[in-house]
């Protein structure tokens, strides 16, 4: 039956249907006909739920958040909004605290990524060894990640109290000072930073332990024929081997840091955790979001950050992309 | 990093899917490689000291949880689990419709798999195996919308559920949720290797039409991925955070939620905020348990077959 499916495929055999007698050639056409539409729009259909659902509810919101920013929508009426033209950009940016939140959103993605990082590539290599129990071992590493930003940013918080914390009591057993762990500028984004840590290393730790399995053995062999030692291997021929790997979790969590939300809401809880501390010390832009829009209430600013973050997020994809280019020119 | 979705894979940073996989258990047969070396006492020696810091939070999270808050927050805290666990989780319970949360965290959560998997296993499928007109610009876009925060999109959003009248409602969380990106690149990685042309032009030639073939083909053989994809999937939507805060209240919230606001009422109680946290990870400590290799094959693989 399968008379004259024109698919381009480079597999499909010749039509089979050429030694076969045709049956009645007018059902035939039709039949061919609606197999040959069938062929055509069956793509477009598996498709299209995603590009729907996409549509409808992450693309058409992005760009319509473009012209809510430039209008006056305030939480209590929603349906009433009011041109305002760039007010809601000037109020943000003249907004000091906005400043520090980019700041604190900025810092805490460097100190949560880069020891991060650092650690996933140490331990998968430890995990790349032949060793009892690996996937024991992977399992216990990502046990973290099966926890909720929620769940772990509240118990990292009775961890670093300032008050019976486990932390404080631990440091004042080795004999070190009482901190204020999220008083403070630089240890509350420490205390962020070491919850996200704990969350995603094992992530990544798996992440890159597979691209190091899929390095050829041969480039091992070479280099230990040639007298490289254990920890010239990792450097020339592992790290070198993972380059695209490692950019693409550097992407990823350069991604994921920009929308840090629930480690700081959740790190002293109540008031102080919609504005990031009481000198807003570890607000981070998407709590910055939320307290314009959900806590006081005006969705026009709320937009207009939405807007910054955008143009954030290109600024940082543009670095990204001249520092892979560095490192794939300096490679050679 | 908060990744909202178990994020990997723009394609173009990541080895070519033609890489070559070694079969499982290929190390054995390797000849001396450096990357086959045995692990010495160092290794096992910190692998430990990380495998304990990955629990600890997780046993400090119980120990705390079966306490009262002053016994916790003592100068000397408890480190063993005491015998309040019950008296706390009951008061987690009623305090925080914590009862009302986890029933919608399941439907939520349980919504989004099914429908994720069937969604992004067709068009994974499509992507795989069917040639179209702008299959590869179409393909860079549903990679492109992964770097795409939800931060920017919430306001208007929240606008558009309302105006639908799903305003607070479970409706809200589910909806923009139904596909993923992620989905959609990790079905076509897989069903690009696992399943052989041959196969389709079979039915084909039998006469079965593109949907036939979806159900009695590409179904089958895409089981595997399917159950990684909804375990990923599953904890992925039990976690969300973000979106769920802003869209729900309090009278209607999932489990995250719940534990959010619970933790935000003016004096919690310590313990009982806890009970709280150990009951919303219970359930996936379990999937994880029961599912950890899995997962963890599912990461490796889904991270190696950019």
């Amino acid at each position: 039956m399968a008379t004259s499916t024109p698919t381009r495929d480079a597999h499909t055999p010749p039509p089979s249907g050429s030694q076969r007698k045709p049956v009645n050639a007018r059902r035939q056409t039709w039949r061919s006909r609606l197999w040959r539409f069938d062929d055509k729009a069956s793509p477009y259909a598996y498709i299209a739920p995603f590009f729907l659902v996409f549509g409808a509810f992450g693309l058409y919101p992005l760009i319509y958040t473009g012209w809510i920013a430039l209008h006056r929508v305030e939480m209590t009426g929603l349906d009433r909004m009011e041109w305002v033209g760039w007010a809601n950009f000037d109020r943000i940016l003249h907004d000091a605290e906005f400043w520090t939140a980019v700041s604190n959103t900025f810092l805490i993605g460097v100190m949560s990524t880069v020891p991060q990082l650092l650690v996933a590539l140490g331990l998968a290599h430890l995990l790349n060894y032949k060793l009892r129990a690996s996937t024991f071992w992977r399992t216990v590493i990502l046990t973290p990640y099966a926890t909720s930003v929620a769940s772990a940013a509240l118990v990292f918080a009775l961890v670093f109290r300032a008050d019976g914390g486990l932390l404080n009591w631990a440091l004042h057993f080795v004999g070190l000072g009482h901190t204020n762990w999220a008083n403070g500028h630089w240890t509350s984004k420490i205390a962020i930073s070491v919850i996200v840590i704990w969350r995603w290393t094992g992530y990544n730790t798996l992440i890159y332990l597979a691209a190091m399995q899929a390095v050829p053995t041969d480039l091992y062999e070479a280099a230990s024929l040639d007298g490289a030692s254990r920890w010239q291997q990792f450097r020339k021929v592992t790290i070198p081997s993972l380059r695209p790997t490692i950019l693409f979790t550097i992407v990823i969590s350069t991604i994921g840091s920009m929308q840090l939300f629930g480690e700081p809401l959740l790190l002293e809880g109540g008031t102080l955790g919609a504005i990031g501390g009481n000198e807003h010390q570890y607000e981070t832009l998407s709590v910055y979001l939320y307290n314009y829009g959900w806590n006081l209430g005006h969705l026009g600013p709320a937009a207009a950050v939405a807007w910054a973050m955008l143009a954030l997020l290109l600024i940082i994809a543009a670095v990204n992309w001249l520092f892979g280019r560095f490192v794939r020119t300096s490679a050679v | 990093m908060t990744i909202t979705s178990p994020t990997q894979a723009p394609g173009s940073v990541l080895p070519a899917p033609a890489v070559h996989r070694a079969p499982k258990r290929a190390g054995r047969f390797r000849p001396g490689a450096g990357q086959q070396l045995k692990g010495g006492p160092f290794a096992y020696i910190a692998l430990a000291v990380v495998g304990i810091g990955s629990l600890l939070p997780l046993y400090w999270t119980l120990v705390a949880a079966s306490h009262t808050q002053d016994e916790v927050l003592a100068s000397t805290p408890p480190f063993l689990p005491g015998g309040r666990l019950m008296h706390n989780l009951d008061a987690a319970w009623n305090q925080a419709h914590l009862g009302k949360a986890i029933v919608n965290s399941f439907i939520v959560s349980s919504c989004i798999t099914v429908a994720t998997l069937f969604f992004c296993t067709l068009a994974g499928y499509a992507f795989a195996k069917m040639r179209f007109r702008g299959r590869g610009a179409l393909m860079t876009g549903v990679i492109a919308t992964l770097t795409i925060p939800p931060q920017l999109s919430v306001v208007p959003l929240f606008m558009l559920m309302s105006d639908l009248g799903w305003g607070g409602s479970l409706e809200s969380v589910i909806f923009p949720t139904l596909v993923s990106a992620f989905g959609v690149f990790f079905m076509r990685q897989y069903l690009s290797e696992a399943l052989p042309y041959e196969l389709i032009e079979a039915a084909r030639i039998d006469g079965a039409n593109n949907f036939r073939v979806v159900l009695s083909i590409v179904l089958p053989v895409a089981r595997p991925a399917m159950m990684v994809l909804g375990m990923l999937t599953f904890v992925q939507a039990w976690n969300d955070f973000f979106w769920p805060y802003l869209a729900l209240n309090q009278q209607n919230p999932t489990l995250q939620v719940a534990l959010g606001q619970l933790s935000a009422s003016y004096t919690p109680d310590q313990s009982i905020v806890m009970a709280g946290a150990l009951i919303s990870t219970l359930p996936l400590l379990a999937v994880f348990v029961l599912f950890g290799k899995r997962i963890v094959g599912g990461i490796m693989s889904g991270a190696v077959k950019g």
